[in-house]
């Protein structure tokens, strides 16, 4: 990074130490609460098995030899770290703080979503299971699933709603190819929320075997900790860089929000700093009416969805809402907890972005920065522009550039109706 | 007044008699089927029905019985319109199926938004004795025991063969009405045989328990449950009812009902010790 960028931006007014990060329990406490979200709504078959992840996972976490093999994995096979660009033309093009994005596109596999899979297969691999499934919605996580499996030679079977089977035949193509086997979900919508319940059905009668290696910061206690804690090399690789490269911690973060993996992993190492705003970007779809949209945060209430209390799309009587986004990957009625509890408590803002800026956020970084990002990033990058035209010169906005836009091309050319 | 649940059994224990509990959906085709079941169903032998209200995204339910209440749902089933069944169901007061216990399976996400305390008094308001609440595990259930106890309504708890023994007791202790005793680990649905590690399983949580262990989860025959008997207070028949429910979408529905009474008839007679 040259001085010059570096003199652009002011020094945070924080004049503290702040090198080593966040050293305080981030939560949840031992029901897997993150305040009043999260918990264990599951049926009874289940407690036993999460009361074993939950032991297995708190021996992982602290033995020197589990975390330097995942760090091996990460820097050898992933490629991490993964680049914090200094986005030059996107920044003059918004106007206002200087943007910079964490190429988390950039690792094998294209997305952020390998972070965690070569870390529950890892899991599944220490506790004995001799086989892994997994829910995907575009698939993009049941990918890195499958190749983590190859990876350890493990059995693997992705769940994926017939819906997605059809949006998706690129990634079907690869799961299979790379031993998975994909098994169509034809239930409700067949599609992301479908396919985790029929995941979580696998595992009612298969826990003794199997590990569910679950794709993002959702699911009952301990999920949405382990996948925090897997995607959280974002937030502190994103920290370590700004602190090296600009001397100072950035002034926003900003991420799309889903289920919120990679939003959870940008934020956690950061939630310390209080300096630093957090931003969630939600799929606004067509509009604010119910079915066009997949904004739990920010249009949902707190209800319960897939094992834990969190802001869900629900009609009066609990029944899961129909969602949209033109990103396949943030089509889900619910968010993890600990989004609920970062909304509640004012340390995240969350704010929606629809189909159509979302898609100019695609185009434009693809034409300004030479990137396509995945759709759903795009979201995260509409929001920045918004956010660094607020700010204005002189501060820094860290964006999650969470996945590669090559499995949106067919969508988004039949979007704009021409032919591939 | 007493609850109906704990009536039943204490009279089920004194006549050496098995309860016979089929499951249905509320709604699977239409409510008025609902009620013509329960009807029936009562007339063939069955002591306590369990009424499923249909959810969008059961996790403990298999095919058969996710299917129904997404049947139930794409006719617009409302929650307050199943209590409403309920509540002229027990106003028709039919002495048969006044004193038969009617429980629910619901899923906590569905209570959760409809608000708990005003989701216990519009049930007991119904006429409804109990509820299951299959994805609220022991942890969460504090509030819920206590407000349902304080309504006179059961709350019947779930132990299934990977809970460890400890954690069976402490399920025990929490629960009202009856133990629901799964049978094998996994989701609802009909299964083959049963498994030999029940009869230690059951027969232990007995010795530690005075509530009535009824079994669940997989039994679909008369010879089935002529196995159980010895073992249990009583038998859930889920699946089995349901999927010949399904039969009742392109069938004359009272024909379907009437076949499934039968069913049940069967399986009640295997129950009765009378019977042999």
């Amino acid at each position: 990074m040259s001085s010059a960028i570096i003199d652009q931006v002011r020094p945070n007014d924080s004049s503290v130490d702040r090198s080593l990060g966040d050293t305080a329990d981030p939560g949840p406490d031992e029901l897997g609460r993150f305040g009043g979200f999260g918990g264990r709504y599951v049926p009874e078959t289940l407690i036993e098995a999460l009361n074993q992840l939950t032991v297995a996972y708190a021996a992982a976490k602290v033995d020197p030899e589990f975390q330097g093999r995942l760090a091996g994995y990460l820097k050898t096979y992933v490629g991490r770290p993964s680049p914090l660009f200094h986005a030059r033309r996107l920044t003059a093009h918004a106007g206002g703080a200087e943007i910079y994005l964490k190429r988390e596109d950039l690792n094998h596999t294209g997305a952020h979503k390998i972070n965690n899979a070569i870390g529950q297969v890892m899991l599944a691999e220490r506790m004995g299971k001799s086989r892994v499934i997994a829910e995907t919605g575009a698939g993009q996580h049941g990918v890195a699933t499958a190749t983590a499996c190859a990876l350890f030679g493990i059995d693997c079977t992705v769940y994926m709603g017939e819906e997605d089977i059809r949006r998706q035949k690129l990634n079907v193509f690869n799961m299979r190819t790379l031993g998975a086997k994909v098994v169509p979900v034809t239930t409700g919508s067949r599609t992301l929320r479908d396919a985790t319940n029929e995941a979580m059905r696998d595992w009612m009668g298969s826990s003794r075997t199997t590990h569910y290696t679950i794709g993002s910061v959702v699911g009952p206690h301990p999920f949405p900790m382990i996948v925090r804690d897997f995607q959280s090399v974002i937030g502190r690789e994103a920290r370590a860089q700004c602190l090296e490269t600009l001397g100072r911690l950035p002034d926003l973060v900003a991420a799309c929000v889903g289920g919120g993996s990679n939003a959870a992993g940008i934020f956690a190492p950061f939630v310390a700093d209080r300096e630093v705003a957090l931003v969630g970007a939600e799929a606004g779809g067509r509009g604010l009416k119910p079915g066009e949209h997949a904004a739990s945060l920010t249009l949902g209430r707190p209800g319960v969805l897939h094992g834990s209390l969190s802001f869900v799309l629900q009609d009066d009587d609990g029944q899961t809402a129909d969602v949209h986004s033109i990103s396949a990957g943030l089509d889900y009625p619910g968010v993890g907890p600990e989004h609920g509890h970062w909304k509640e408590t004012g340390r995240a803002r969350y704010e929606s972005i629809g189909d159509e800026e979302a898609l100019e956020a695609y185009h434009l970084t693809a034409r300004l920065e030479g990137i396509l990002p995945a759709l759903e990033s795009s979201h995260a990058l509409a929001q920045a522009q918004k956010e660094a035209r607020r700010l204005g010169p002189g501060k820094v906005v860290v964006v999650c550039l969470s996945g590669r836009g090559d499995k949106d091309a067919y969508e988004v050319a039949r979007l704009r109706g021409e032919p591939m | 007044m007493i609850n109906r649940i704990d009536a039943l059994f204490s009279r089920l224990r004194a006549e050496n008699h098995r309860a016979l509990m089929p499951f249905l959906t509320a709604g699977d085709p239409d409510l008025a089927t609902t009620a013509q079941a329960i009807h029936e169903f009562v007339t063939q032998g069955a002591d306590l029905i369990e009424i499923g209200i249909p959810y969008s995204d059961p996790i403990a339910d298999g095919p058969v019985i996710t299917s129904s209440y997404h049947r139930a749902l794409q006719n617009g089933i409302k929650v307050s319109q199943i209590f409403q069944t309920i509540r002229t169901l027990r106003a028709e007061q039919s002495a048969r199926v006044d004193r038969t216990p009617l429980v629910t399976m619901v899923s906590y996400a569905i209570i959760h938004r409809y608000g708990l305390d005003r989701f216990l008094t519009d049930m007991a308001a119904s006429g409804l004795d109990g509820l299951i609440v299959p994805d609220l595990p022991v942890e969460e259930s504090a509030a819920l025991l206590e407000q349902a106890t304080a309504r006179g309504l059961a709350l019947i708890q779930l132990i299934t063969p990977t809970t460890p023994r400890e954690r069976a007791l402490r399920i025990a202790a929490t629960t009202s009405g009856f133990i629901y005793y799964v049978s094998v680990a996994g989701i609802t649905g009909e299964r083959a045989g049963l498994p030999a590690e029940l009869t230690e399983a059951v027969t232990w949580l007995r010795s530690h328990t005075q509530l009535p262990i009824c079994i669940g989860f997989g039994i679909n025959s008369a010879a089935q449950a002529r196995d159980l008997a010895p073992l249990c207070d009583g038998v859930i028949i889920g699946s089995a009812v349901v999927r010949r429910m399904a039969g009742a979408l392109n069938r004359p529905r009272g024909e379907v009902v009437r076949e499934i009474g039968q069913y049940l008839g069967e399986i009640a007679r295997a129950l009765d010790p009378t019977e042999g």
